[in-house]
């Protein structure tokens, strides 16, 4: 509990709430580094060096500039979402944010409520720093969860593959 | 309030707030940018849970957290290529307007 | 003696740092450690640009500049003055937020690169512990503000340029990347500082630098391709080519943040061929072992300025590439090659020493070489030009 924890959490918070809402697609996606970058950095806050870092290089370094690309390719430079009737627009942000609210409720209710929490850790009780150097998760990784891996592995292939032959250009049909 | 309570109320919030999106947006991209911050949402619990957990030697959130990052990004990549053929064919990326399931 | 001048920074900095009341002693030591890397780099930056020039003309046949100063070496003072003194246009549609952050952000993102370069023994603003994905993970943010300028400045030849920029640094990141796999096998660690330790012994009078392998050259070379790809350098200067689509993504920039632009991207090329000699040229260690007298730093900068004469004489020698060769070059050449690369790798680690491993991995090297090279050649029949005039 520190002051570059709240900084940085409303730093993410920031960023995802105008991602989700702001008009122009592209400033979507600026804001939208900037929470994940906010997100990087609450890991690095909590020891996950590795973890941070593969946030930035793939959110930030691949997701994000992959919907730049999806949005120039599917939208005219610049263009803003087309403007519903603005009845349904509001009643779709009505519905949308009361059920997310919803949801918000119950899970903030449900990590007060929970009897499994420590409320209150004792500093002793708080590794100071628990061992994630890159080391130690390349032997677990090698060691504990190398199947995991092999899938992952294989995933990644078949999504490297189906992305591509989905992507590509459909054949012209024969007369 | 304790460490763990505040990550876990960011990602619940960040949860929401995907969640909000996804059901509100109706441009696909910004749908599966929607769904892409309710992974990461769950993430950071994976993380918080690791670093506050009891066993945090194991390391088997930051394992979870490297796998579900993986899964994001190839998600991304086919998801955005769905949504490059959707616009293909549809000429249009709202999702509202995505409603025929015969061409 | 030689120790005393070799740490010097770092007793001065031990030294400052007595002064510093306790409380603020954690700030005051990065602020030591980060101010030099901020002072050092740009002053790089305006040598290297006379050098440049100087270097491009002779190669071309003329001067290059001569006017200002001895030989023209204050010609780099006269061009600040000139960018700081010149107005500031910002286009009329561009979109004014995101067109004044991407400059900033390109070089926030260049300077961050820096930290974890070891420039001399002791000497490096943060040793983490995954020191090289640090690295790669800030390099990608260039990316962003790439595409940020291009899109901002709501003209085409920025888009146009700015996504050529994209989609060669995101073809070109990747063998980065796989070439680096390499030394991070062989080292074990990815910590820069460690990678440096595991270079830094010696046979005889000759270093055990990991350029001389089979894999590392080959490694060296193609990260160094790879690095001249990403730091947008000529032959791979598409995003922006002068004649084509005139700047590329910072057409629209004029005055003090084109010349932003322009340190971001030396300062990246600097990083990245910093990043290479940390690799695979030992990083500050002497090239040889009777030479270990001469301080770390002066070997590192030594290096780098070679590196960087290296970045000069390609660019005054080799044409553009086209974007379908460059595209053919990444996927079909660069990404086969690395791959092989770190099989070759494990087949060193794992094979005795002696001269049959020598000759099985240079085997391992030369061959998909030969062969990948020979593949890109085929189907290539030139016929005669023809010539298409408009109707």
């Amino acid at each position: 509990m520190t002051v570059s924890f709240f900084i940085l959490a409303a730093l993410t918070i920031a960023g995802t709430v105008a991602a989700m809402s702001l008009r122009n697609l592209v400033h979507c996606i600026l804001a939208l580094t900037l929470g994940f970058a906010g997100l990087a950095a609450l890991y690095l806050q909590l020891g996950a060096q590795f973890v941070g870092f593969t946030q930035i290089l793939v959110y930030v370094g691949a997701v994000a500039i992959l919907a730049m690309f999806a949005i120039m390719m599917t939208q005219r430079a610049g263009a803003v979402a087309q403007p519903a009737s603005s009845s349904s627009r509001t009643r779709g942000w009505i519905t949308g944010g009361m059920t997310a609210g919803a949801v918000f409720a119950v899970l903030a209710w449900a990590i007060h409520a929970s009897a499994a929490l420590p409320q209150t850790l004792p500093p002793q009780a708080l590794p100071s720093q628990p061992d994630a150097g890159v080391r130690a998760i390349g032997n677990a990784l090698m060691h504990g969860f190398v199947l995991p891996l092999e899938i992952m592995g294989l995933l990644l292939t078949a999504a490297l593959i189906g992305a591509v032959l989905v992507a590509m250009q459909e054949k012209q049909e024969m007369p | 309030m304790s460490s763990l309570t505040s990550y876990l109320l960011v990602s619940a919030l960040l949860f929401s707030i995907g969640l909000a999106g996804a059901l509100t947006r109706r441009n696909a991209i910004l749908v599966l940018i929607g769904i892409e911050l309710m992974l990461n949402a769950a993430n950071l619990n994976f993380l918080a849970f690791w670093r506050y957990g009891p066993n945090p030697a194991a390391l088997t959130g930051v394992m979870f957290a490297i796998f579900s990052i993986s899964i994001a990004a190839a998600e991304a990549a086919v998801g955005l290529g769905i949504i490059l053929a959707a616009h293909r064919h549809f000429k249009t990326t709202d999702v509202n307007q995505m409603n025929a399931l015969k061409g | 003696m030689p120790e005393m001048v070799d740490q010097i920074f770092v007793i001065c900095k031990h030294w400052l740092l007595g002064f510093a009341p306790a409380g603020v002693q954690p700030i005051f030591s990065a602020l030591l450690s980060v101010v030099p890397v901020l002072v050092v780099f740009p002053l790089l930056f305006a040598i290297t640009t006379v050098l440049e020039r100087k270097g491009l003309g002779r190669i071309q046949n003329r001067y290059g500049p001569n006017r200002v100063g001895p030989c023209g070496f204050f010609q780099p003072i006269a061009d600040a003055i000139k960018s700081l003194a010149k107005e500031d246009v910002v286009p009329d549609t561009a979109d004014r937020v995101a067109h004044f952050l991407a400059p900033l952000l390109l070089v926030a993102a260049a300077f961050l690169a820096y930290a974890v370069l070891p420039i001399g023994r002791n000497m490096v603003v943060a040793n983490l512990n995954a020191g090289v994905l640090f690295f790669f993970a800030v390099g990608s943010m260039v990316e962003l503000a790439v595409f940020m300028a291009g899109w901002a400045s709501r003209s085409k030849y920025s888009l146009l340029g700015a996504m050529r920029a994209i989609a060669q640094m995101i073809s070109y990141e990747v063998p980065l990347v796989l070439a680096s796999v390499v030394v991070i096998m062989a080292a074990g660690s990815l910590s820069t500082v460690a990678i440096v330790n595991a270079q830094a012994s010696y046979t005889g009078i000759w270093p055990h630098w990991f350029v001389f392998t089979p894999w590392g050259f080959a490694g060296f070379v193609l990260f160094m391709i790879a690095a001249t790809a990403e730091s947008n350098r000529s032959p791979f200067d598409l995003p922006e080519g002068e004649s084509e689509i005139i700047a590329g993504y910072y057409i629209e920039y004029s005055g003090f943040k084109f010349a932003l632009f322009f340190l971001g991207e030396y300062l990246g090329m600097f990083a990245t061929s910093g990043m290479a000699i940390t690799l695979f040229l030992g990083g500050w260690a002497a090239p040889f072992s009777f030479l270990t007298w001469i301080p770390s730093y002066v070997w590192f900068f030594a290096k780098l300025l070679t590196l960087i004469a290296g970045f000069i004489w390609i660019r005054g020698t080799l044409p553009r590439l086209r974007m379908d060769q460059l595209m053919n070059f990444a996927w079909k050449f660069m990404l086969p090659m690395t791959l092989l690369n770190i099989f070759t790798a494990g087949v060193w680690h794992f094979t005795p020493a002696g001269y049959a491993r020598w000759l099985v991995c240079v085997a391992l090297v030369v061959a998909p070489f030969l062969l990948l090279s020979r593949g890109l050649q085929q189907e290539k029949k030139y016929g005669m030009r023809s010539y298409r005039f408009a109707e």
